[in-house]
């Protein structure tokens, strides 16, 4: 074991990420050996890709409001900026390209690509306030992009996309399409979102957040994020670390936004409100700041948790809060925390005092 | 301490997995039981239970008064899809689980269009009673509506002004991040412009600002309009009531049918409601034997008087029954047996029932029957005439 370990340079953290790699790939066998053998219900086979484009905004808002340190209140506005460019993206695409998984690779950039540029320009001037300033400015951010979008009309004709706002002046030529027709949302776009795509993805986001954790400029966000006065003082630029690593957390989030977009045949801004920003911030304070890991499994549990409350019918929310608050105190009780630590103490005693013993009854 | 927290949350998580996957471990398409299954989505709990309730609650009446005929029986499931599209999507794949082989749709439209492609990939016939959406049965040959689209609302809405004479100097307050609200005035404002109505103030609100309404029946007033123009839901419309009886604004106010509800609601003052005007398919007033069977049924049950989504439902079972009679649907046939069946008979079949007579549907899967306009008496719907 010793020389494994010396062999692959398995560190406590390299073992950590192999673990965390594995839940993800031990989720996606569970689920293709249940659907393969026909047991996969409808309700959760409906559940795959949302679940995964979950992991992922949490995964992103994790990078922000763990890693980076600054409380965000309007992710959802990046995951919608994301979610609307995929829309079109693949609505263009679709009639062009014939490979479908090459439809939703272009339209997954896309979404990120877009998200990210929003990002860093809301980022400028954004990123020079701190804590609550920085947390009512994000809001209003997400806020600003539902009304947006919500006013929007995108088509396309003949003639090439046509953009109008606020009111409907596309004037689309014979056999033209409307994408994004304002508070109707988008709808009539192709389905494309596939489960094995949303695990790429997550375990892409995963070695992307891992090689940046390791990497120079990880060390210097948590530096900054520590003590920003001390990073200041050893030459970390502030703003140029904060802003990469949020235009980082904006395009990771957009990419989870054309995933989740593409699983439904239609959508409008208004599902990207307040609510789910405060969903994705609480997937990852129950799974743990800066805890990848527990960010994955919080959006997991929690996105399936209200499914599986269905046949309590009315009390359904109800009984969804409760297991909620249940969690987060039972998570955060130091008196069960002492027992769990003191109870593997003791079961670790207790099984050195067993191999002692076979040792001394051997020898 | 994180670690052991992501080990005790990953157990939970596969344990939700197990149970997950065996609770729903049931054949989708084939039937046993001797009852055809109806499902349906619809929001039972949030914002917009009261539409999702009227409707559970008349498709019950009709199911059991269905069943009690004896043969052709019928089996009924809501879910709750919460006026969400993701929810709805889960709610679909649930009484998939279940094993429905016809639904009745959603009952909002935003659900609806999520709902309605997923029955089209899946073949299982829709037939939704108030998802009014146009883009709902659009390139759907197996989605049917029992409700008018918003379209349709909005014109008939400028030519009923315009003819009656209800007013000459129009405001129209409506809700431009709904697209109920939004396309019910697009068209409005379209075809007012086309029969020469005139529009003088035309104000929005959204989601987020329909708490006052001062600032935009403060535009109204200022304008010298006679007659406002309500395409929205009874909620905001409430208020909008309410605000202007404070303002002193007499005016007439004119609603579509989501205005319907407005006497149902909770703590609400009917007398606030006297002498508006709504368009609605439906009238709890009207005196023919299977509206006042209905009416008193509905009443014993549920202790309120039931709205136009109540009776679009009610008619939405007795239309899959007249179908499913006419068209000799077994329980032991598969969804997209039924499917084929029920396409071909609503498009072929005339039905009367609560929300009009002699009702059709055309392969685009909408309605033809007439709107009334109702005018508000005494807290209760009258008749315009």
């Amino acid at each position: 074991m010793e020389q494994l370990k010396k062999k692959f340079h398995l560190g406590k953290t390299n073992r950590e990420k192999i673990f965390t790699f594995g839940i993800v790939l031990l989720f996606f066998a569970v689920i293709e050996i249940l659907r393969g053998t026909g047991n996969l219900s409808n309700l959760l086979k409906g559940q795959l890709v949302p679940i995964c484009a979950y992991v992922v905004m949490a995964l992103s808002l994790n990078l922000t409001v763990g890693i980076l340190g600054e409380l965000s209140l309007g992710h959802a506005g990046f995951v919608s900026v994301g979610a609307f460019t995929g829309i079109v993206t693949a609505t263009l695409l679709k009639p062009v390209v014939p490979q479908t998984w090459l439809v939703l690779l272009i339209s997954i950039v896309a979404g990120g690509l877009t998200a990210g540029i929003i990002g860093f320009l809301i980022g400028i001037p954004v990123l020079r306030l701190r804590g609550d300033y920085l947390a009512i400015v994000t809001l209003a951010f997400g806020e600003i992009v539902k009304s947006l979008i919500t006013n929007l009309y995108i088509g396309v004709d003949a003639k090439g996309l046509h953009f109008s706002f606020i009111n409907d002046n596309l004037n689309l030529l014979e056999g033209g399409k409307k994408i994004i027709a304002g508070p109707m949302g988008a709808s009539g776009f192709p389905k494309i979102s596939t489960f094995l795509a949303g695990i790429l993805l997550i375990l892409f986001v995963l070695y992307f957040l891992y090689r940046l954790l390791g990497s120079k400029m990880g060390r210097a966000i948590k530096a900054m994020r520590d003590n920003s006065i001390a990073a200041e003082a050893v030459g970390i630029h502030l703003t140029r670390f904060k802003l990469t690593a949020f235009t980082m957390s904006a395009f990771i989030a957009g990419m989870a936004g054309t995933l989740f977009a593409l699983n439904f045949a239609s959508l409008s801004a208004t599902k990207f409100n307040v609510d789910m920003s405060i969903l994705l911030l609480v997937f990852v304070v129950l799974g743990g700041l800066g805890n990848l890991r527990g960010s994955i499994i919080a959006a997991g549990v929690l996105t399936v948790l209200p499914e599986m409350l269905r046949s309590l019918r009315d009390y359904r929310m109800l009984a969804y809060s409760i297991v909620l608050i249940a969690i987060m105190l039972l998570t955060n009780n130091q008196r069960l925390m002492q027992w769990w630590t003191q109870t593997k103490k003791d079961a670790k005693k207790w099984f050195a005092k067993i191999r002692k013993a076979k040792d001394g009854g051997e020898a | 301490m994180k670690k052991t927290i992501a080990v005790v949350l990953a157990v939970v998580m596969m344990l939700v997995g197990v149970v997950a996957c065996t609770s729903g471990n049931q054949p989708a398409t084939t039937n046993t039981s001797s009852a055809i299954k109806i499902g349906a989505t619809g929001p039972l709990t949030g914002g917009a239970a009261i539409y999702g309730q009227a409707c559970a609650n008349a498709a019950v009446i009709a199911v059991e008064e269905i069943n009690a005929l004896g043969g052709l029986q019928f089996e009924l499931k809501y879910e709750d899809d919460v006026h969400d599209v993701e929810k709805a999507a889960n709610a679909y794949n649930a009484l998939k689980d279940w094993g429905a082989q016809i639904t009745l749709g959603s009952v909002t439209s935003d659900p609806a269009k999520v709902t309605s492609a997923l029955c089209y990939e899946d073949g299982i016939f829709f037939l939704t009673p108030s998802a009014s959406a146009a883009t709902v049965t659009e390139g759907k040959d197996n989605v049917f509506q029992m409700c008018f689209i918003d379209p349709t609302q909005g014109i008939a809405g400028a030519n009923y002004i315009k003819d009656k004479n209800l007013g000459t100097k129009v405001a129209v307050i409506y809700k431009n991040d709904e697209d109920y609200s939004t396309y019910i005035y697009q068209n409005f404002a379209a075809e007012a412009e086309k029969i020469g109505l005139n529009i003088v103030s035309t104000t929005t609100f959204t989601a987020d600002s329909q708490n006052d309404f001062s600032v935009q029946l403060g535009d109204a007033q200022a304008a010298g309009a006679d007659l406002i123009f309500l395409p929205m839901y009874y909620e905001p419309a409430s208020l909008i009531l309410a605000q202007a009886n404070q303002m002193g604004i007499d005016i007439t106010f004119f609603g579509v049918d989501g205005m319907d509800g407005i006497l149902e609601m909770n703590g609400f003052d009917k007398s606030l409601a006297e002498g508006v005007i709504l368009m609605t398919a439906f009238d709890a007033n009207a005196s023919d034997e299977n509206t006042k069977s209905f009416v008193k049924k509905y009443q014993e049950k549920y202790g309120e008087i039931p709205n136009q989504f109540a009776a679009d439902a009610y008619d939405c079972v007795y239309a899959i029954y007249q179908a499913c009679v006419n068209g000799n649907v077994t329980a032991d046939m598969t969804a997209q047996q039924i499917n084929e069946i029920m396409k071909q008979q609503f498009t072929s079949m005339t039905f009367n029932g609560l929300t009009g007579q002699n009702m059709t549907w055309g392969t685009d899967g909408r309605v033809s029957k007439d709107a009334i306009a109702v005018v508000i008496k005494n807290g209760a719907y009258a008749s315009m005439d």
